[in-house]
């Protein structure tokens, strides 16, 4: 055939949203602006972290604000040795899953460390806020979480 | 506890970053554009003619490898006068667009109507295609500037109820 040209383009599909958070999640990120993890209470008193509106098990209303932390226990987690252009990190990291001091349940951050070996299910943690001028009430009001040295 | 107010929005913005390949069968048929043609593909099974082609019929998963040249002139289907402002709109509402099914395709697509009132268009109407200059041609369907009346009679229905 005469002409075999392929034609590539570039395309980009993007939305500018801004989302109303409600209060539950409110006053999560509310938190995390001022440099603290809240969380609230589901049924039969578990704190559920970050907060929901309904206790995913049982369907329940959720209630008050709890405050945990700041320091948890690592309790899953991936290593990433290269990360992508969109992940937080640029440098290797490992996504974790974070149980808060006095939370029933995990919150998902980023731990950069120099391999696989330095993290552990079990690890103790504490999150590194954003200094206080960029925080905005966003999860990357947490930058990332570093280990305190301790193991539960 | 702060003294500022408490957060109830949250910037929340997507940007998906894709690299498309058009593949062969549409990069004939935007080639054609760059040309000022419209460039389809015939299934050797059933016969039908899709513009723009995938490279293979949808009914039979034959390639579609037979290349037909379209005529300039087609059928507007349907039609929908849009009079609602939108992010990112380039052109001047209220305007119409209209389904466009070139003669001698089975499939119809989505064309600018121009230079008819907008009370004026119809189902079956005649059209012609009108391209941007040549020097502004390109592999990119926007090389068709809009579509607009050629004059005849309308299409009887029964032509078209088949490409709604
Ligand atoms: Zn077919």
């Amino acid at each position: 055939m005469a002409d075999e040209v392929i034609y590539r383009s570039d395309h980009v599909l993007e939305y500018p949203f801004v989302r109303s958070v409600g209060p539950v999640i409110g006053a999560f990120l509310t938190g995390l602006r001022d440099g603290r993890v809240v969380g609230t209470r589901g049924s039969g008193g578990r704190v559920i972290v970050p907060p929901t509106e309904y206790d995913p098990e049982t369907g329940e209303e959720t209630s008050g604000v709890v405050e945990v932390g700041p320091e948890g226990t690592v309790t899953s987690w991936s290593w990433v040795p290269r990360p992508r252009p969109k992940h937080p990190l640029q440098t290797p990291f490992a996504w974790v899953l974070v149980r808060f001091d006095g939370a029933d349940t995990s919150f998902l951050h980023v731990l950069p460390a120099a391999g696989p070996d330095e993290v552990s299910t079990g690890m103790r943690v504490r999150p590194e806020f954003a200094p206080e001028d960029e925080r905005v009430g966003h999860v990357k009001d947490i930058s990332h979480f570093v280990a305190t040295g301790g193991a539960s | 506890m702060s003294e500022r107010e408490p957060v109830t929005m949250m910037d929340a913005a997507t940007r998906l970053d894709y690299e498309f390949t058009a593949g062969v069968a549409m990069s004939k048929n935007l080639h054609g554009y760059e040309q000022g043609k419209f460039i389809g593909q015939r299934c050797p099974k059933c016969k039908k003619v899709y513009v723009p082609s995938r490279g293979s019929c949808p009914t039979d998963g034959l390639p579609t490898d037979e290349i037909v040249e379209l005529p300039n002139t087609g059928t507007v289907t349907t039609y929908c006068v849009v009079n609602v402002p939108f992010a990112g709109q380039s052109i001047e509402i209220p305007y119409i667009c209209g389904q466009i099914l070139l003669d001698g395709a089975n499939l119809s697509f989505m064309g600018l109507l121009q230079e008819i009132p907008i009370d004026e268009v119809r189902m079956g109407l005649r059209v012609e295609a009108v391209w941007v200059p040549p020097e502004e041609l390109g592999p990119t369907l926007a090389s068709v500037k809009y579509f607009r009346p050629n004059g005849e009679p309308d299409a009887d229905y029964e032509t078209y109820k088949e490409y709604l």
